[in-house]
């Protein structure tokens, strides 16, 4: 210890004091605040671009979302369209189906009145024929045995009942 | 290139042996001179090794005629003895003259300056052989100062490069700051923030920054030969723990002067017991740090210098040898020393600081 005291000098502590002192406040303000503050900004710059990043591709996230959900709707909608399109085909089909089956029924109604009416005026026709010619048959019958006539229309009579029944 | 290889031992076997007759010079020791080297001439030249001293110098040797030669330069003294006395150290003929300035007669004694009546005059021992004249106030430029002068101009063109190259290189370190930053950053992010808090610490970093430094590059430059060691001088450490403890006092806030004289959180007549140990503590933190500064370079000093003495005193090829190797290994380890005192310096520095400001109550 008293070596110690010894070994002490003042003139090497007061110009320590000094000069320290001194580099102390010097380098403050020439050197350790320019540094630090050049490495603060530094890393707040490399801080906000970590950010930036960070927000770039969240953004991009939300983007490619929206896309997908943009997507899915217009393939949705695609297949709603296609399915009414189709829809409507097979309604028109069978819209057409039944016209024509409708039509054809009428057609066939027709020709099937048609065909009566032909047939009752062809049983008309024929009727008056028969009866004309039966009328013919009866002239001569007439011709030839007028005296006995009454017995004769009834023979014809009965035989055109024949007639009609064939 | 073989000569160039083989003058680089030789070199350092001159140098060595230099130091060694230094130590003789300083003490005149009047033994015969036989070109041995001995115990206690190791021991003194240790012993000079760890002073100061009034000129710069780089080494000495002895002529064949048995001339001491002195080569390196004189530094001013400057005294304050009624009145400013300034003159070259040269005059003190590295001791061996007595210094006339202004009718004062001054005489080196063991590294110091003391007042002698006449120009033959002897300085008076009392029976512990400790002078009784009388000591001039001392501010000279000695070696040890040179070195602080040569810090301060070092730092400043280190530190002030570093800076403008931030400013040249756009917020990117270069050159020497690209070594000096990732220091400078594990100082603010591993000592500086963790021990004084995220809000206070930015008040603290520049002497935190400027005392490591410091302590550091000084410490390696006491391990060159040119052998200035500021560390080692108890002035010095003491600068630096005074400082520390003045920021520290004056940085204390309501809280650390409670925690000190009314302990919080224990009985009454434990906190009266408390009160003067914690204020004791708080001298003993700043004076720790000097001892523990101090006497780690010291003794750093003191035993590698052994060891290279012993590479003397070992007469054989096999001790010698040993010795060296020994004395190698060791100087790496007080390379590790110098950074590492630095270290813990700057670390002590923060925590103390970090108590001052420590603001909610934790008991």
């Amino acid at each position: 210890m008293e070596k110690l005291f010894e070994h002490f000098s003042l003139g090497l502590f007061v110009w320590q004091a000094v000069l320290f002192i001194a580099l102390v406040l010097l380098l403050k303000k020439f050197a350790w605040k320019p540094i630090l503050d050049s490495v603060n900004s530094r890393e707040e710059g490399i801080k906000e671009a970590l950010d930036a990043a960070e927000n770039a591709k969240l953004e991009m996230e939300n983007l490619q979302a929206d896309n997908q959900k943009l997507l899915k709707e217009a393939r949705a909608e695609r297949e709603a369209m296609l399915k009414d399109a189709r829809d409507m085909k097979n309604k028109m089909i069978e819209d057409a189906k039944e016209e024509a089956k409708e039509a054809s029924a009428k057609l066939i109604a027709q020709a099937q009145a048609t065909i009566e009416t032909e047939k009752k005026a062809a049983i008309a026709d024929l009727k008056a024929q028969v009866a004309s010619l039966s009328i013919e048959i009866a002239e001569k019958v007439v011709r030839d045995e007028l005296s006995n006539k009454d017995k004769q229309v009834k023979l014809v009579e009965s035989m055109l009942g024949e007639a009609t029944l064939n | 290139m073989h000569r160039k290889i083989a003058l680089k031992p030789i070199a350092l076997v001159l140098f060595l042996l230099s130091m060694v007759s230094y130590g003789k010079d300083q003490h005149g020791h009047e033994e015969p001179n036989t070109g041995k080297t001995t115990e206690a001439e190791v021991k003194e030249y240790i012993q000079h090794h760890l002073k100061d001293s009034y000129d710069f110098n780089l080494f000495s040797y002895k002529t064949d005629a048995g001339e001491e030669k002195h080569i390196g330069f004189p530094l001013p003294v400057i005294l304050w003895d009624n009145g400013l006395k300034v003159f070259s150290s040269s005059r003190f003929h590295h001791g061996e003259a007595v210094a006339e300035v202004d009718g004062n007669f001054y005489k080196l004694h063991h590294s110091k300056i003391y007042r002698v009546e006449s120009p033959e005059g002897e300085i008076i021992e009392d029976e512990h052989q400790h002078p009784i004249n009388e000591r001039p106030l001392d501010f000279s430029i000695t070696k040890n100062v040179v070195m602080i002068f040569m810090m301060f101009a070092l730092m400043l063109f280190m530190f002030r490069r570093m800076a403008m190259g931030y400013k040249l290189n756009g917020r990117m370190p270069r050159g020497m700051g690209r070594f000096l930053e990732p220091i400078v950053l594990y100082i603010r992010d591993e000592i500086a923030i963790p021990n004084i808090g995220e809000k206070h610490y930015k008040r603290y970093m520049s002497y935190l920054l400027t005392v490591f430094f410091f302590v550091w590059i000084v410490n390696l430059f006491g391990l060159t030969p040119i052998g200035m060691n500021l560390t080692n001088n108890i002035a010095v450490t003491l600068c630096l723990a005074l400082i520390t403890y003045v920021i520290t006092t004056f940085s204390g806030n309501k809280n650390y002067w409670k925690h000190i004289f009314w302990m919080p959180g224990v009985p009454v007549p434990m906190k009266i017991i408390l009160a003067p140990i914690e204020l004791l503590g708080t001298f003993i933190k700043p004076f720790a740090l000097m001892i523990r500064l101090y006497a780690n370079i010291t003794a750093g000093h003191v035993v590698l210098m052994s060891i290279i003495g012993m590479v003397f005193l070992l007469e054989n090829w096999l001790g010698s040898s040993l010795s060296f190797l020994l004395a190698f290994v060791l100087a790496i380890l007080e390379l590790l020393v110098a950074a590492l005192q630095a270290y813990i310096f700057t670390v002590l520095s923060a925590l103390y600081f970090g108590m001052a400001v420590e603001e909610h109550d934790h008991h």
